[in-house]
């Protein structure tokens, strides 16, 4: 794993898989949406409405993967002080904040005409909206500090102590008495089992796929654009001391 | 005629389901231009910074 830690390996792996998992996106959108929003089948209960849950679900699936990505990243940054990791961490929750707030949204969409009101305050709902904050706190506490690696630092632990929301989130439904319905799979000896129809399962594994996918591409686009951020800073800060050491004013 | 407009109206629940796409559609191409807008920029800022460093050595 430490070999990841040096950022010109770390992005010769990541652009390398970029056409790949971007490739990968565009097609399973566009096999996967009209899939989805058109040629699917209505539920027998929920209707139409069944269609939001293909973003829905997806974007709560992402939203859990990337705050295990943050915490696992921020865990790696704390323990081995692993820099790319920790960027992986920094440019992936903006993305994890947006798609709770995605999730949060059209879960509320379904909400109004399923169970006729937007919001309760159930346990699966309330312990996404602490994910969100948790998100918002990560992301400000970044660039909270002067000295950016006490940001780097403390938002790292925030993010692991963040991350005992996750089991929360996900058991949320069996733990406590929901209006949120339980986990459409479940899994068993027997493997993965799901109550759903494949009609509905296919364009909601195509839908998770690409938001996957996405999350994958656009992570390496930031991550670039993290690292030249960085050459940036060094490249401003090696002239300032250039300029001093000959006496002349920094630009 | 009637089919699209039936299939727009998504038996009633249209003002539920079209947001719902929409507002995901606005998510993933803002934070794709937002992240391409930032890195181009970067990758000008730091192309001036490599050219100007190198008129400055000549």
């Amino acid at each position: 794993m430490h070999r990841f830690a040096n950022p010109t390996q770390f992005m010769r792996i990541a652009n390398a898989i970029y056409p790949w998992v971007a490739g990968l996106a565009v097609i399973l959108f566009v096999v996967g949406l009209p899939i989805a929003l058109v040629t699917s089948p209505p539920d027998y209960q929920q209707g139409q409405t069944v269609r939001i849950m293909y973003i829905h679900v997806s974007s709560a699936w992402l939203m859990m993967m990337i705050y295990g990505i943050v915490a696992g990243g921020s865990a790696a940054f704390l323990i081995w002080r692993h820099p790319m990791a920790n960027l992986v961490a920094k440019a992936s929750a903006p993305m994890g904040a947006i798609f709770t707030g995605l999730a949060l949204i059209t879960g509320m969409l379904w909400g109004q005409p399923m169970w006729g009101t937007f919001w309760v305050w159930d346990a699966r709902l309330t312990s996404t909206l602490i994910l969100f904050f948790l998100y918002l706190g990560y992301i400000a506490l970044n660039d909270a500090f002067e000295d950016s690696e006490r940001g780097d630092r403390a938002a790292a632990i925030l993010a692991l102590v963040g991350s005992v929301n996750l089991p929360i989130i996900h058991f949320s439904v069996e733990w406590w008495n929901t209006l949120h319905q339980p986990s459409i799979m479940k899994l068993s000896g027997d493997g993965v089992k799901s109550s759903v129809d494949g009609a509905i399962l296919l364009p909601l594994f195509l839908m998770m796929g690409a938001f996957t996918m996405y999350y994958l591409a656009v992570l390496v686009l930031r991550l670039r654009s993290e690292l030249l951020a960085a050459k940036i800073r060094n490249a401003r800060m090696s002239q300032v001391a250039v300029d001093a050491a000959v006496g002349q004013p920094a630009e | 005629m009637d089919a699209i407009l039936n299939y727009l109206n998504m038996d009633g629940y249209a003002a539920w389901v079209w947001p719902a796409y929409g507002l995901a559609t606005v998510a993933l191409v803002g934070i794709l231009v937002q992240t391409r807008r930032t890195l181009k920029t970067r990758e000008r800022e730091f192309e001036t910074l490599k050219s100007s460093r190198r008129g400055g050595q000549a």
